[in-house]
């Protein structure tokens, strides 16, 4: 039964294979209109110089930057390990990696629980697709102003004597007011959640809109139960969408400085805001030793999940 | 195998909102029997094989599959199984682990599963394919996966949506006879909706002709072709021609018609050739009665050429008076 298809298959390409040796040894002639060989190098170069300036010459600043020396006022043009030494040797690097991997692990645990349970919402449970689009348009409002604003807002909230604790006290669940609400790991993860769960939302819907309804209703004419669809069926297909949010959110925590400062209030260090300490002391070299060291790991955490999912599908 | 089970429709009703799909159709099909819903799109077939399927709820009426009534009986456990229309294979299993999902869901051990499902791998002819990833097959070959992760299942019922519209029309052909020999084979009812008149004619032993929700006719193909219940049946299975004689409106099928010179029938009807189709063993030929009555008479090609007629002549047409159909309604 096979044989008669694949036959058919091969029939119309073994014609035009056969003058396939005969064209290789002829020279390519220009035809009259033909486009010469240099445009597309030309229509190459915008994109090539807007990476160039602004990706590449910034990482190779930083990179021979790092292998400079310092003092208190200069940074001095020189090749040396030192910084290195310095950030790897150090028990604080490794106390502020470990503190920032832990504010990864929370919040990307939380950010994914909560972008797929909305993007699981908006995608199957709204029916047309102008409430998704309205409901989405919903999801991104609180973008429209600052981080910073963001952050702060949550401040008169959490407060010794914000309305958080106002209102437990009222209800006398507590006498004194709750100390960890503000300026505590509570806080900092609760207002990363906040600022990154969008970014877990939007990739996880794409892939989710992008199931075959038919598949739901062959999971179930195959007698699988909701939650068997969806561990069997709904979660390997939006693999890609989780993989994509993960890296959305794992960069951004890795590089976040602001938000750690301000909701741990000062108590706690991530790599970014040991960088940026270091770049107030004028320790260019040593951010910059820091920078690399902080690229590499983050490409390192890419790169795993870039080997668990295979994100070519949705690209 | 699981027994094959007759099904019966009793008044089945679907409404959405405010709108019939289905009104109230009844309709007994025997176990083993090859029945084809036939329509156009918009007719209620495909909501009458989900109602069947239990995809879609049953407004009203009900559904009897062997001695039970499955109205309210989740899919998995009304003994029927379904093939979608484009297939629905789990894009991210291998072949194998497709026909092996529903195994899988009963919890039924690896090898155990992996045993059965290349055990019906096997019965479509797709053992060397069980590794490959359904992107890798081409349209046949995914059909004949669907049909094997559908059989897998044990059903007692079979329901086919569209099962050839995605394939090309060479291919198409070849897997209609697959199918049949399938349904033989196994001794379980297909029920399988399609647009295509002809496929409902080459493979049916039921066809069920249905318009707006209801069904116009149901019978055996020969029954339906020659006998017509209705002009819409007629005009809708094709090779008719559809006419007034005498106040009243008949068919005549297109292939009992004949072309005479005006002038050897007195009692003919005057026609002008509007166009000639080489088929190959036939040629069909469109005429315009001198009423405006448009007509079609399909010619043995030795009959034709004996005398051919070209677009603009004047000719005419006539049958034998047994040959007219009248319809029932």
């Amino acid at each position: 039964m096979t044989t008669v298809e694949e036959t058919a298959v091969l029939a119309p390409s073994a014609a035009p294979a056969a003058p396939g040796p005969k064209a290789a040894t002829r020279r390519p002639t220009k035809l009259p209109g033909e486009t010469p060989a240099f445009v597309p190098y030309l229509q190459a170069l915008p994109l090539a110089l807007i990476l160039g300036f602004f990706l590449l010459v910034p990482i190779i600043t930083i990179v021979v930057v790092s292998f400079w020396d310092y003092d208190f006022a200069r940074v001095i043009p020189d090749f040396i390990l030192t910084n290195y030494q310095d950030v790897l040797g150090s028990w604080v690097t490794w106390k502020t990696y470990l503190n920032t991997l832990k504010y990864t692990a929370i919040v990307w645990a939380i950010t994914l629980s909560i972008g797929f349970t909305v993007a699981y919402f908006l995608a199957f449970y709204i029916r047309t697709a102008t409430m998704q689009t309205v409901l989405f348009l919903v999801c991104t409002v609180p973008f429209l102003t600052s981080n910073i604003i963001r952050m702060i807002s949550w401040i008169p909230f959490l407060g010794r004597n914000g309305l958080m604790n106002g209102f437990l006290q009222s209800i006398g669940l507590v006498d004194q007011p709750v100390e960890w609400l503000l300026y505590s790991d509570f806080a900092v993860v609760l207002a990363m959640v906040h600022l990154y769960t969008l970014f877990m939302v939007t990739p996880i819907f794409n892939s989710l809109v992008r199931i075959d309804r038919a598949l739901i209703e062959a999971a179930r004419d195959n007698g699988a139960s909701a939650f068997q669809t969806l561990v069997h069926v709904v979660i390997p297909l939006a693999k890609p969408g989780i993989a994509i949010g993960s890296i959305f959110v794992v960069t951004l925590i890795m590089a976040d400085f602001s938000t750690v400062q301000v909701m741990s209030g000062g108590q706690s260090a991530s790599v970014a805001l040991m960088m940026r300490n270091q770049m107030s002391l004028l320790q260019y070299p040593a951010a910059a030793a820091n920078a690399v060291v902080l690229l590499v790991v983050v490409l390192l955490m890419v790169a795993a999940i870039l080997r668990v999912v295979d994100i070519r599908k949705e690209l | 195998m699981a027994r094959p089970a007759d099904l019966e429709l009793a008044s089945v009703t679907k409404r959405y909102g405010g709108t019939v799909a289905v009104d109230s159709i009844s309709l007994k099909i025997k176990a083993g029997t090859y029945c084809c819903l036939l329509g156009p799109s918009g007719c209620g077939k495909s909501s009458t094989l989900r109602m069947i399927a239990g995809h879609e709820s049953v407004s009203d009426g009900d559904i009897v599959l062997g001695n039970q009534i499955v109205n309210d009986k989740p899919p998995a456990q009304r003994g029927s199984a379904m093939m979608f229309q484009s297939y629905a294979l789990f894009p991210h299993l291998s072949v194998r682990d497709n026909v092996a999902f529903s195994l899988r869901m009963k919890g039924i051990d690896k090898p155990t599963r992996h045993k059965r499902a290349d055990e019906m791998l096997a019965l479509v002819d797709m053992t060397p394919y069980a590794e490959r990833l359904p992107a890798q097959l081409s349209g046949g070959q995914q059909q004949r996966v669907a049909l094997a992760r559908a059989l897998v299942t044990d059903p007692q019922i079979l329901l086919l949506d569209e099962p050839l519209s995605a394939l090309d029309p060479f291919l198409k052909i070849r897997v209609r006879a697959e199918l049949k020999r399938f349904q033989r084979e196994l001794g379980i009812s297909f029920i399988h909706v399609t647009h295509s008149q002809e496929e409902a004619m080459a493979l049916a032993d039921l066809v069920v002709i249905m318009s707006h929700g209801r069904i116009e006719q149901a019978g055996a193909p020969r029954a339906i072709f020659e006998t017509p219940a209705s002009e819409f049946v007629a005009r809708f299975i094709g090779g008719h021609n559809i006419l007034p004689i005498f106040g009243k409106t008949v068919s005549v099928r297109a292939d009992r018609v004949s072309l005479v010179p005006q002038d050897d029938a007195p009692g003919g009807r005057r026609a002008i050739v509007r166009s000639t189709e080489y088929q190959g063993s036939n040629v069909v030929v469109g005429l315009v009665a001198e009423d405006g009555t448009e007509l079609v008479a399909i010619v043995p090609d030795k009959v034709f050429f004996a005398r051919p007629v070209e677009v603009g002549d004047a000719t005419a047409v006539t049958w034998d008076e047994a040959d007219i159909h009248e319809f029932a309604a």
